[in-house]
Order: structure tokens, then sequence, then C-alpha cells
């Protein structure tokens, strides 16, 4: 699945970095602690939180993860998205709270 | 082949750019990718460690055939207790610092899991040095 099936069923809104919509989708890790991300994320996943700054933008390259999944209508503080849009790695966002959002896409990744 | 990178104490917006420039420079290489893996991870965390608790440092990295070598030195407060801060969770870390997601005292246990050896020393009032070892064969 790409990350551009992802965005069409799950109506979420592609925030930045869209050159990336093309990427292969492998999973998905939840967590709002930088280090556990870095520490067990793996590549191809995308990844849900509320943090918007840079550093996401970051860990998500350093990993090459597939896209972030901002919660609960957040958007990328401005150099986040130019990061995204840089690495073509796609922020994406959504009005559901973490724990909607992750459901969803749990059942849309193990169908 | 040796590269020396700059990290400004402090400064949240570069955090991760020379640990970029070492995966990139890895890739290059057509280093073994779970070994890159495993060097990323232990090499962000050792970058941010500087950015969220020293004033400045310098990242040197040694690349032969055999090994992966990466020296952190900075110059900052020092670790008081090693040991302690080698523990899952024990942070020193601002409130600032943790609310951005760090600071969750995961780092440095992060990178022990991650590199093949690793010795630190430090002087409190001074600053820290931060060996990191890989083997490539």
């Amino acid at each position: 699945m790409k990350v551009s099936d992802v965005v069409e069923k799950l109506g979420l809104k592609v925030l930045s970095g869209a050159k990336g919509l093309d990427l292969e989708v492998t999973g998905c890790y939840v967590s709002d602690l930088l280090s556990d991300v870095m520490g067990k994320a793996d590549a191809g996943q995308i990844w849900i939180t509320l943090q918007t700054h840079r550093n996401v933008m970051a860990i998500a390259s350093l990993k090459d993860l597939a896209a972030v999944i901002l919660v609960s209508d957040l958007l990328p503080e401005d150099d986040t998205a130019k990061q995204s849009e840089e690495e073509n790695i796609p922020v994406l966002g959504t009005h559901l709270p973490t724990f909607e959002i992750a459901g969803k896409l749990y059942a849309l990744l193990t169908k | 082949m040796h590269f020396t990178y700059n990290v400004e104490g402090g400064n949240f917006t570069r955090a991760g750019y020379a640990s970029s420039e070492i995966k990139k420079i890895l890739k290059q290489l057509n280093v073994d990718l779970a070994i890159i893996k495993r060097t990323v991870v232990a090499s962000y965390e050792a970058e941010v460690n500087i950015v969220a608790h020293a004033y400045s440092g310098t990242i040197f990295v040694d690349i032969t055939p055999e090994t992966i070598l990466i020296k952190f030195v900075d110059e900052g407060p020092g670790i008081p207790d090693i040991a302690m801060a080698m523990k899952e969770g024990f942070s020193t870390a601002t409130s600032k610092v943790r609310e951005m997601g760090f600071g969750a005292g995961m780092g440095l246990p992060n990178i022990r899991k991650n590199v093949d050896n690793m010795n630190i020393t430090s002087e409190v009032g001074k600053g820290t040095v931060l060996e990191l070892t890989m083997y490539l064969q």
C-alpha cells in the first residue's frame, strides 16, 4: 500500500511533502517520545504523533519513514513543513485523536 | 576517511544534521544497511545529547574498512554519575526539552543497544567524551 492509498482511504489531509505520496507503507508506529521512535520504528512505517517541530522530520528522514500523521488538527511548524518538502516525506493531517486514527490505520494495514 | 562536525548546544533546529550527513556517507560507501541503521540511531541520540545538555560539541568520524569510529566531544556540565545516566528512564533534561518529546531517559540506553562498543568519560564542569565503535567485518 502506498501513502496515497492511506490518504485516500482514511481521508487525511496532505500538509506537506506531497512528492513522497508514492512511498510504500510497511506499517505504523505510534509515539510522542522521539527516542522511542528513534529506537523502535522501522523503515517504511507511518509515524502517528502530536509533535509538530522540525526534529520530527529529522527522525522521519533518518529512519526512512514513509510519512508522519499529525493528530487532532495539529499543523507542522514552518521549518517542519519545509524539511518535509525537501526530504519528500509527507506530513499528513487528521482531525481525529491518536487512538482513533491509529485504530483506523491498524484496520487498514491488517486487512 | 575522516570527517568533523560541530554541534551547537541548545539549537534543536539543527539537531540531527551531523547524523544525516554520516548516514549519507555510509550509504555512499555501501555499508551494510543494518549497520547503517544502528549507527544512525546511536549517532542521532549522541548528537541530541550534546544539543540538549552541552554548550557545544564536536563529532569526529573515522571510517576504515574494519570500523566506524565516532567520537562525540562536548564542552558542558559533564555527567556526575555515569551509571545513573545509563539507566533507562533517568534524565536531567529540562521541561522544555521534555515537551518536545526528548529527555525520556532513553538516549544512552538506545546508544548502548545499537553499537558494538561504547566508552564514555566525563568531567563535571568540563564536558563529556563518548566514543562509539561499529565493526564492519
